[in-house]
């Protein structure tokens, strides 16, 4: 803050602590030449006022507020630009990037600064970090059969996973059943652990304008087709005449991109397993409008190790020991 | 009692009438709304997929309708009554007066119409949108002038105490409703607040505090100031502790909404100063409570015949306990337990239930008969069953929500030897859910005693003038 609003803020603050306190030890003498204890004089509809002196203990409690006020003011930020006595901050406040953050954390580090989040970090991960590190040197095949690592991924999924794929990993509308063994992007170990840390974009375009009203339709029927559902087979011969410009992600045999091994996180449209939902609706909107999946990247957030840990907990969810 | 009667032709009681009925019919429907929803926390199915009835977009009905509809028709019904009788003189206007019944109505119908639907600018407890936030701005502005016209033209020399606190209130609530609105409108229902990020969200707590601090404090101590004299016949215990806590109130309350925003994007400067200021301001929050409850000094044998009474002194110690409570709460270690549990949600109805509903209750006790020319209520025992039936029914609410609460924040914090939490977030709803069926019977007794309420205000209100006997012969010592 500039220091103009830096005063600004002093003042105000300090104006209103001392006029307070000033009208304290004003009130604390009997202005009023009324004896204290007797009525001032004054009635409003049959209401009268006596002239008590303010209670001591409670003089005492604010006295002892404003004494401690002072103390924390001097000691915390809190005044305007005045960093406090302790030098203390919550976090390093005005970063606006990962990229900044990380290099504010390492400044205030090497400048010994107080930054609380930075030290309780800082502290849980010597604590905590050889734990997940001993884990990590470990593959997952192995994990898989350790029951204690399992637990600790559970609690990572819990917590970071659960709220978009479900407690149970069983997903939900637009977010991957995790349990199933269905993939988008490979459920090797190592793709597990990819999709993890980089994250994925998957992006369905939408065909409203290229496919028109007919054209969804017929498509729609096509693909529910493809699943063994029951369709009106004009509509989907209709539809499987236009697969081509589908089949650059969902493959010509609409098996999806794992199976053609492409990067694309195209879903298996002969499976009977539905990421947005399979009724002819849902269907419908996903061709009409397209869809988008994100999921983000943890690497920066959890760190590898932890993520390692939570591949084996995802890998062992679809391959039961 | 004749007096009153025959004052009546003197002072526009109408319009204390017409507010004062209608604080009994808001009540019930606003804490109605709020044991639908209480419900709907501990059996989510009763919301029957059906839009307009589920939890988000009643809950904004629910906290409008007992702030502004509720709480602040009883404000409007006191505020009339007690600065015509402490300045001797009528209403500044009957027809500005009567503008802001039909005005203020207008906008609570507003309210109830367009919060369902989902019309809403997503502000907590400023969730109207512009052009119902323009009417309130313009029928508040009315209110003033006929508050602060009845003061300039009072009868008497000195500006009675109560008066302070609701001309605080009343120019206060002004600045905070027309500084937060501020918006640019994209449709009739649509607009954006004009701040952005941090700052928005300042300027929200700003609000949203001094809406508890000015509108739900400051209004209430004015009605404390005059029905806890009147209904315990004895004065005011000290004048100069007043002038104190008045100002110290009134000047500290603005800094505090930074405690909102502990552990947030807020610059850390801020949270201090707010949390300093939070922290100062139960000294003179008590002194409110001190000087109402010592006021009763000389008179606490009336307590066991006047449940009138009962209803102010109780809400008096809720008061007191609040505000206590509160200033803790603002403390960043403490924050750092209760922030985003169930113990905000108990201790804001520990302040809304106790203190604002309970004085607002024995308020309109002690006006209904007033007004319609009888000594007492109808039934006196009704009024003490309202009191039991809301006791029960605050005291099951609360304590539900801090052991909820408590349990919230140690759940969520709690680590395992590796680090990792010990709880999921459904684990601790799980655990929640025998206190939000009690949380939900609690509302039930309240519900009922506003029921109960309706009932002897119907029967005295529609009795015979002066047929009704002071059966509380404590009412008028």
């Amino acid at each position: 803050m500039t220091s103009f609003w830096s005063i600004w803020v002093i003042v105000l603050t300090v104006a209103c602590l001392a006029l307070i306190f000033g009208l304290l030890l004003w009130n604390l003498k009997n202005y009023t030449g009324v004896e204290e204890g007797e009525s001032c004089g004054h009635e409003f509809d049959g209401i009268e006022e006596l002239n008590n002196p303010l209670p001591k203990w409670w003089t005492i409690m604010f006295f002892a507020c404003f004494v401690w006020s002072v103390f924390y003011l001097a000691a915390y930020p809190g005044l305007g630009n005045w960093a406090g006595l302790f030098k203390w901050t919550s976090s390093n406040q005005g970063v606006t990037s990962m990229a900044e953050s990380k290099q504010a954390v390492i400044e205030a580090h090497e400048n010994g600064e107080r930054v609380q989040l930075d030290q309780e970090y800082r502290a849980a991960d010597e604590r905590f970090g050889p734990i997940f590190k001993q884990y990590a040197s470990q593959d997952i095949e192995t994990l898989v059969k350790d029951e204690k690592a399992l637990e600790i991924g559970q609690r990572l999924f819990a917590q970071n996973c659960a709220q978009c794929h479900g407690s149970d990993g069983r997903g939900g509308l637009g977010f991957p059943n995790l349990t199933d063994n269905d993939w988008l992007y490979g459920g090797t170990p190592d793709k597990i652990k990819e999709t993890l840390l980089n994250g994925r974009v998957a992006a369905m375009p939408g065909w409203k304008d290229a496919l028109g009203e007919q054209g969804i339709k017929e498509m729609t029927a096509y693909v529910l087709s493809l699943s063994g559902r029951t369709v009106n087979q004009k509509d989907a011969d209709a539809g499987k005449a236009k697969f081509a410009m589908c089949a650059a992600c969902h493959g010509m045999d609409g098996k999806g991109s794992v199976a053609h091994n492409l990067p694309f996180g195209a879903p298996n449209l002969t499976d009977n397993i539905w990421l947005y939902g399979g009724s002819q609706r849902a269907v419908e909107e996903t061709l009409n409008h397209g869809r988008q999946g994100v999921m983000p990247a943890w690497k920066d957030i959890l760190g590898e190790d932890k993520v390692h840990l939570l591949t084996a907990y995802v890998y062992s969810l679809s391959n039961a020991q | 009692m004749s007096q009153t009667v025959a004052s009546q032709t003197e002072y526009n009681y109408k319009v204390v009438r017409q507010f004062a009925i209608m604080t009994v019919i808001w009540g019930i429907v606003g804490m109605g709304v709020g044991v639908l929803i209480a419900a709907q926390l501990a059996w989510p199915w009763l919301n029957f997929d059906t839009p307009w009835l589920t939890y988000s977009r009643l809950r904004p009905l629910h906290t409008n309708a007992v702030i502004f509809a509720f709480g602040t028709s009883a404000l409007f019904a006191t505020s009339y009554y007690v600065v015509q009788r402490t300045c001797q003189t009528r209403l500044f206007s009957d027809k500005l007066a009567a503008f802001t019944f039909w005005g203020w109505q207008a906008i609570i119908v507003s309210a109830a119409i367009t919060l369902p639907l989902g019309i809403t600018t997503s502000k907590e407890y400023a969730e109207l949108e512009w052009p119902i936030d323009i009417a309130i701005a313009v029928v508040w502005v009315s209110y003033a002038v006929v508050f602060f016209g009845t003061l300039i033209k009072r009868k008497v020399s000195h500006i009675y105490v109560a008066n302070w606190f609701y001309a605080g209130f009343i120019i206060t609530v002004a600045i905070l409703h027309i500084v937060n609105s501020m918006a640019v409108p994209v449709s009739l229902t649509k607009s954006y607040s004009i701040y952005a990020g941090a700052v928005d969200a300042m300027v929200q707590w700003w609000y949203g505090h001094n809406a508890v601090g000015f509108l739900l404090t400051a209004g209430f101590l004015g009605m404390m100031y005059y029905f806890v004299p009147k209904q315990a016949g004895r004065p005011v215990y000290s004048y100069r502790l007043s002038v104190v806590h008045f100002w110290a109130l009134v000047s500290l309350y603005i800094w505090a909404g930074p405690h909102h925003l502990h552990y947030t994007a807020l610059p850390d400067w801020t949270q201090s100063l707010g949390m300093v200021m939070s922290v100062i301001l139960f000294v003179p929050s008590w002194g409110g409570m001190i000087n109402g409850i010592m006021t009763l000094s000389g008179a606490w044998h009336k307590l066991r015949t006047d449940p009138v009474l009962r209803f102010l002194v109780v809400s008096l110690s809720f008061y007191g306990m609040s505000t206590f409570e509160g200033p803790m709460m603002a403390i960043k270690s403490v924050n750092a337990l209760s922030h985003y549990t169930d113990w905000t949600v108990g201790h804001v109805h520990s302040g809304a239930l106790g203190w604002v509903a309970m004085i607002s209750i024995g308020a309109i006790y002690h006006l209904i008969p007033a007004l319609f020319g009888h000594a007492g209520m109808y039934s006196v025992r009704l009024v003490n069953t309202h009191f039991w039936l809301h006791t029960v029914g605050v005291v099951l609410y609360i304590v539900a929500m801090w052991i909820s609460g408590v349990m919230q924040g140690l759940m969520w914090r709690a680590v395992n030897a590796d680090g990792t939490l010990m709880y999921s977030f459904v684990q601790s709803l799980e655990a929640s859910k025998p206190f939000y069926i009690m949380r939900f019977l609690g509302g039930v007794f309240i519900v009922a005693g506003m029921l109960v309420m309706a009932y002897n205000t119907y029967r005295t209100v529609t009795a015979k003038s002066g047929s009704l006997a002071d059966s509380a012969k404590a009412q008028l010592a």
